[in-house]
């Protein structure tokens, strides 16, 4: 398990570094053959020659690209100093880089929003995971039932329709119409009452997209799961129908649900970029909408690097929750 | 009011009012159906047979059949896997030990399965649940059905290993399915099927997923096992030659029926029913060329739910033609005693029957 | 699937016209609404179109409170010498003076100028080239000192670090160091620090600026948020726009980019030194959105007073303020004037004739349609000059006919433009517009539709809209990519020609790249009257050479405007002493707004 577990952190480490390099040849690189001038992306409108050029200096994006990345990957381990033009920038590692459009280091706008992100995607986890397995597995058990055909397009509605249109409208009724929540993030350090009503409805509707595909999912592999002949071989021994269902098929059709969830978390960690928009969470999605419509490259950037990280990071605990629930991948 | 409700009540009684048997275990006119949306499936149409304490019966036919079903429904598992699906119907009888199971609370069915009688599958593999040690799923079916501690079982766990031939069980105890070899795994199955010293053992096609060397070992250890533990053992197969030594009582089934029953030396030497001489043809003997070994037996099965008429097999019967009148095509024949406790169901006369035997069947194989 | 989209906009954008037209229709006949349209009570909204150019419930402004702002962009720098964003010279003036600034007045007075840390507007020499001022006493920094002439002049003297400092407006620069000798305050050899030739500090009181060339527009510069004030012991440089000094009524408590900002009252500054602004709130508060939607919300539910971008409602919101909200809503004029413009590079363009043919076969109304409509798009555009500009004639000059008898587009008249280009059977072009607004998507689309009928084959080229500068901005690449038409909007800097149109049409300003000169304008006349304008110091004057450049450029036919943009903009019915300003584009003046209550 130990020499696994370490196997599998040494791919992690090797994947990062790969991701660390296309993500920057992405940004850096392709701009640069498609003849398009990343220094003046920095700055603003009307850019003064002088300027583009000071940042040019700045960002060393005069420099081979091999030392641009270098430099980055450095920057991450010891910080960075940006100079140029008489003025001095000091970026403390970690330094994912500089955004010159809102003067600030990267990192700490990742650190700032990403508890948001993470509460947001957690909490909607939770929900969905609750009531997508629930409904997905009393659907299968009760396959062809009135719950179950309610259950399904239930689960169709959620899965077609998109989060801004549901989150437009849990906000048109809850917040707005009966104003019920103020529907306002707050952060948890304010107040936890706050915060929770400011993620209720984020949660709800973020969730009821997901506990769709969930339930549906639940439901196929309960099915399938059913099926088997190990299922059969527990009713043979006595047991009752309530723990062949709990201790043989649920362990079972968790296995690919997990897989689903570590992706799906490991994605939204990065972003629920349409979530965050529709409710306003000052999560990194919502940091990297910002930067996309004001062109700030570095936040980009950054919050790709960190959004490849997470879904790194959550396969690596996928892959260790699997040898865990099961034995035969262990070996593998 | 209230005489209605009486009267409801003792609609809602068995209809079938017959006295317990004698015999250990007695199946009576079983049928199991299941409905589908392209009509009825016959799987089993009215199966009768009975099984003493310590002896074994073999139950033979091509898949599909009805061989699994009976089991099942035996065991009470038919409706299992059948979420939603529309119910199997099942009807007749079936007594284990003086209490009839279909009309039996399935609660009280539940508790005999695993302790009265047990099963053994076909593929130990995917039998076996991937993700819990052979110890643990032994332990498990220990516990359902005595209160002890997890240790005392997983005592009992390797002990049961140790009988049934797998090397170091202490250690291997804590080994998961993928971790043992096709033939241990079948053994640990059996070990696991054994573990609460059950009175009926039901083996379903338990040598076909192995090695042909392994096979043997796996009969062998049924067979002694079931010295050992007295138990009654039902051994159901498509391939004649596995049950050849083992069973005292043979039964051929074909389209949900049964269509020869009688004493294993007597089905073997003396088969009343041209199925059963196509079973025999097509049966592996080591003793014989390659070449002219297997006589199959042409056609495919029957449809279970456009089950032909007349008798089930008269399509793939060589002999089809022999009887007068087209009956084989109309009428279905019933099964008439042929010898001393055996039966066939064939519209030949009986001296038909041993003519071609003897004269045309018999030197061939 | 990408024209399908499109037409998917365009269908948006003419569907939404229409319902506002509807609505505007239903409600003058009387569809009554619980806002009302007239007046205005005491606690409830002002009426539709009460503070656009006059001032609404001036009276019922109280002192205190919490004034919320919403927005869903945040400003390009808060540094006042780096912003160039209207909202943001706007905005800044609650934690910036100059030594003069925009009257605190509504419409076009607004556009006038008045003294600020000054006593008085410039003593200006007779040659028009030095302005002196003295300063106001009781003016003072956050931390109590007071302000001198040092950090005035510090302050602009940042406008010349441009490589530390980009983004702002370099006006000043131009007029006071045409020739670009100064290196800026970061690289200034000079002890203090304050080497810039042109403005002299004989004393903490007294500033005086030396023009190299007299420019007619100076004091209007002097107005913009570049000329602030930096104190240098408090220049965080690039990071100043995280937190700059005040030197106005309120200064920065907190500040998330992207997320909100969050201004308190600065104790130290006192009501009786500052003539302009009346600093009613004690807190103002601004929070920025990614969804517009989720601003309009806020916005309708009472949750915020209004939107810091003052651009008008998105369609959605719109609809639904017109509906039922429409008391709280004002209809300005922004500045903006939206146009189509033909570089004379590209082939026939260089033909007045075939510039002429465009300008009078398309169809103005459907063009109009496709930006709005008369209420959220604007007036038909006419001719070349923002209203809110003086010696602007609006839709009085018309010289094509724009919203008179050709605003269907004249098929007969254009035909004969076209004979006389001497492409009788038309000829084929392409439109460029930025990918990135819908709208101009949608009214590029409505002129290849009317340029189809006088026989143009318009080709719609949707490029990179945050590549401007690089993409239409080069007079080579708009050759070679042959985007004979191009769909663009300006609005002035500072409400004088010189403001608005030297860019756009002096021949000195077509660059090779960052070029706003599209048309590539190169008429003496014109040049002249730009090099007359600066030197003609009386009002009156400068109104009438305004009003020349207009009628030559129009002579020209180098445009097709479109609108005189107008935008539907919110005010809540908390909102009191609300009035829209030329000054700042037709917006509310920010800094004068007050609450109705103190809670």
């Amino acid at each position: 398990m130990l020499a696994y577990l370490i196997r599998r952190l040494f791919a992690a480490a090797v994947m990062l570094v790969v991701i660390i390099m296309v993500v920057f040849g992405i940004f850096f690189l392709v701009p640069k053959w498609a003849g398009v001038d990343i220094a003046s992306s920095f700055v603003g409108k009307q850019a003064d020659p002088a300027a583009v050029e000071a940042v040019r200096q700045k960002l060393g994006l005069s420099d081979p690209i091999y030392s641009q990345v270098w430099e980055f990957f450095k920057g991450i381990f010891t910080g960075r100093t940006y100079s140029g033009g008489g003025d001095v920038t000091h970026c403390s590692a970690p330094c994912f880089g500089y955004s010159f459009r809102s003067e600030q280091a990267i990192w700490p706008v990742l650190t700032d929003r990403f508890p948001v992100t993470l509460a947001l995607a957690l909490g909607a986890a939770l929900l969905w995971l609750l009531f997508g397995l629930a409904a997905g597995v009393l659907s299968a058990l009760k396959r062809g039932s009135f719950w179950d055909r309610g259950a399904m397009v239930v689960a169709l509605a959620g899965v077609s329709l998109p989060v801004y249109f549901t989150g437009m409208i849990a906000l048109a009724v809850f917040a707005f119409g009966l104003d019920w929540l103020d529907a306002q993030y707050v952060p948890l350090a304010d107040s936890f009452t706050g915060w929770l009503g400011g993620l209720i409805l984020p949660w709800i509707t973020l969730a009821f997209l997901y506990a769709a595909m969930y339930a549906r999912i639940t439901r196929a592999t309960m099915l399938e799961i059913l099926g088997e002949d190990y299922i059969r071989t527990a009713r043979a021994k006595g047991l009752r129908e309530p723990v062949v269902i709990r201790k043989h098929a649920m362990r079972s059709t968790l296995t690919p649900i997990l897989t689903m969830l570590g992706m799906d978390l490991g994605a939204l960690i990065g972003g629920a970029i349409l979530t965050e928009s529709t409710f306003n969470l000052p999560g990194l999605g919502q940091a990297v909408l910002n930067a996309i419509k004001t062109q700030d490259l570095p936040v980009i950037l950054g919050v790709t690097l960190i959004t490849s990280l997470a879904v790194l990071i959550a396969n690596l605990v996928v892959d260790v929750l699997y040898a865990v629930i099961d034995p035969r991948v262990r070996l593998a | 009011m209230t005489e209605l409700s009486k009267s409801g009540a003792a609609v809602g009684e068995p209809t079938v009012a017959s006295p317990a048997p004698s015999a250990f275990l007695e199946v009576r006119d079983l049928k199991v159906h299941f409905p589908t949306d392209d009509g009825l499936v016959k799987s089993v149409d009215g199966l009768t047979f009975q099984l003493e304490k310590g002896k074994t019966l073999g139950i033979v036919g091509e898949s599909g059949s009805g061989k699994s079903v009976t089991s099942l429904g035996i065991m009470g598992l038919h409706t299992a896997g059948q979420y939603g699906k529309r119910k199997a119907r099942i009807s007749g009888e079936i007594w284990l030990d003086g209490t009839e199971l279909l009309s039996a609370d399935p609660d009280h069915v539940r508790k005999l399965r695993g302790r009265q009688m047990a099963m053994i599958f076909q593929d130990p593999l995917s039998a076996l649940h991937p993700y819990y040690t052979i110890g643990q799923q032994i332990v498990e079916a220990y516990r359902i059905h005595h209160d002890v501690d997890k240790k005392t079982a997983k005592r009992r766990a390797v002990e049961m290993l140790d009988r049934v031939g797998i090397p170091q069980p202490d250690k291997r105890v804590d080994n998961y399915p993928h971790e043992f070899s096709g033939g241990m795994r079948q053994r640990a199955m059996i070990a696991m099927s054994l573990v609460n010293n059950p009175e009926l053992l039901i083996a379903d096609e338990p040598t076909t997923a192995l090695d042909v060397t392994v096979q043997a070992q796996i009969l062998d250890l049924i067979r002694d096992l079931q010295k050992e533990f007295g138990s009654a053992v039902i051994i159901i197969t498509h391939d004649l030659g596995v049950v050849a030594e083992l069973a005292d009582d043979l039964l051929v089934m074909y389209g949900g029926r049964c269509v020869e029953r009688g004493p294993a030396e007597k089905v073997f030497y003396e088969p009343r029913h041209p199925y059963t001489w196509g079973l025999l043809g097509s049966m592996p003997r080591l003793d014989r060329d390659q070449q002219e070994r297997l006589i199959p037996v042409k056609g495919s099965p029957p449809s279970l739910i456009n089950v032909p008429s007349g008798c089930a097999f008269n399509p793939r019967c060589p002999y089809a033609d022999v009887p007068k009148d087209n009956v084989t095509r109309t009428v279905r024949p019933e099964l008439t005693e042929v010898g001393s406790k055996h039966w066939a169901a064939c519209h030949m006369s009986q001296e038909q029957r041993e003519r071609i035997w003897t004269e045309e069947i018999a030197p061939k194989l | 699937m990408t024209t399908q989209r499109t037409s998917g906009r365009r269908k948006q954008a003419l569907a939404a016209a229409a319902v506002v037209a509807a609505l505007l229709t239903t409600a003058a006949c009387g569809g009554g609404d619980s806002d009302g349209d007239g007046g205005g009570s005491k606690n409830g909204a002002a009426g539709f179109d009460a503070a656009n150019n006059k001032v609404a419930q001036a009276d019922l402004a109280k002192k205190g409170g919490t004034l919320k702002f919403g927005g869903a962009q945040d400003a390009d720098s808060w540094d006042t010498t780096r912003g160039y964003y209207g909202f943001m010279w706007n905005f800044s003036r609650y934690y910036s003076r100059q030594l003069v600034t925009n009257a605190a007045e509504p419409g076009k007075a607004g556009a006038g100028v008045t003294p600020d840390l000054a006593t008085g507007l410039a003593k200006v020499s007779d040659d028009g080239k030095t302005y002196t001022y003295t300063l106001r006493d009781g003016i003072t920094w956050e931390d109590g000192k007071p302000i001198t002439s040092k950090d005035i002049k510090y302050g602009i003297e940042r406008v010349w670090a441009q490589d530390v400092l980009s983004g702002g407006p370099t006006y000043l620069k131009e007029v006071l160091d045409p020739k670009g000798e100064y290196q800026g305050p970061y690289k200034d050899k000079s002890k203090d620090k304050l080497g810039l030739k042109a403005i002299e500090t004989p004393d903490d009181k007294t500033i005086i600026f030396k023009l190299p060339k007299a420019n007619s527009d100076f004091e209007e510069m002097l107005a913009l948020t570049s000329a602030s004030p930096v104190r240098q012991d408090k220049d965080t440089k690039s990071k100043y726009g995280l937190h700059p000094f005040s030197s106005g009524p309120y200064k920065f408590q907190s500040y998330n980019p992207g997320k909100d900002l969050t201004l308190v009252r600065n104790t130290e500054w006192k009501q009786e030194s500052d003539p302009v602004r009346k600093a009613y709130p004690d807190k103002i508060t601004v929070q920025f959105f990614s969804d517009a939607n989720q601003l309009d919300q806020r916005l309708l539910s009472g949750d915020l007073d209004l939107d810091i971008n003052q651009t008008g409602m998105s369609p959605q919101g719109r609809t639904t303020a017109l509906k039922e909200h429409k008391a709280n809503l004002d209809n300005p004029v922004s500045g903006y004037i939206r146009y189509a413009v033909f570089p004379q590079s590209v082939k026939p363009f260089d033909n007045i004739e075939c510039r002429k043919a465009v300008i009078l076969g398309a169809d103005h109304v459907s063009l109009q349609t496709a930006r709005g409509g008369p209420v959220a798009g604007g007036e038909i555009g006419t001719n070349m000059l923002p209203p809110s500009v003086p010696g602007a004639e609006g839709q009085k000059y018309d010289p094509y006919k724009i919203a008179g008898e050709n605003k269907k587009g004249n098929v007969a008249e254009a035909k004969k433009a076209l004979e006389a280009c001497g492409k009788p059977n038309g000829f084929k072009t392409t439109i460029a517009v930025r990918n990135n607004k819908p709208v101009e998507v949608a009214t590029a689309q409505s002129l290849q539709a009317s340029l189809k009928k006088i026989g143009i084959t318009a080709e719609i080229d949707q490029y990179d809209g945050s590549q401007t500068a690089g993409i239409i901005g080069s007079p080579s690449n708009v050759k070679k990519k042959n985007y004979g038409i191009i769909i663009m909007g300006w609005g002035p800097d500072f409400p004088s020609v010189q403001g608005y149109g030297l860019p756009l049409w002096d021949s000195d300003y077509i660059l090779e790249s960052g070029n706003n000169n599209y048309a590539l304008i190169k008429d003496k006349e014109i040049d002249g009257l730009f090099d007359k304008y600066v030197d003609t110091l009386d009002d009156a004057g400068k109104q009438q050479i305004a009003t020349d450049i207009n009628h030559k450029v129009m002579e020209g036919a180098y445009y097709l405007p479109f609108v005189f943009e107008k935008f539907v903009n919110w005010r809540s019915s908390r909102l009191a002493n609300v009035y829209t300003t030329d000054g700042y584009s037709g917006m509310y003046d920010f800094v004068n707004l007050g609450l109705k209550s103190s809670k």
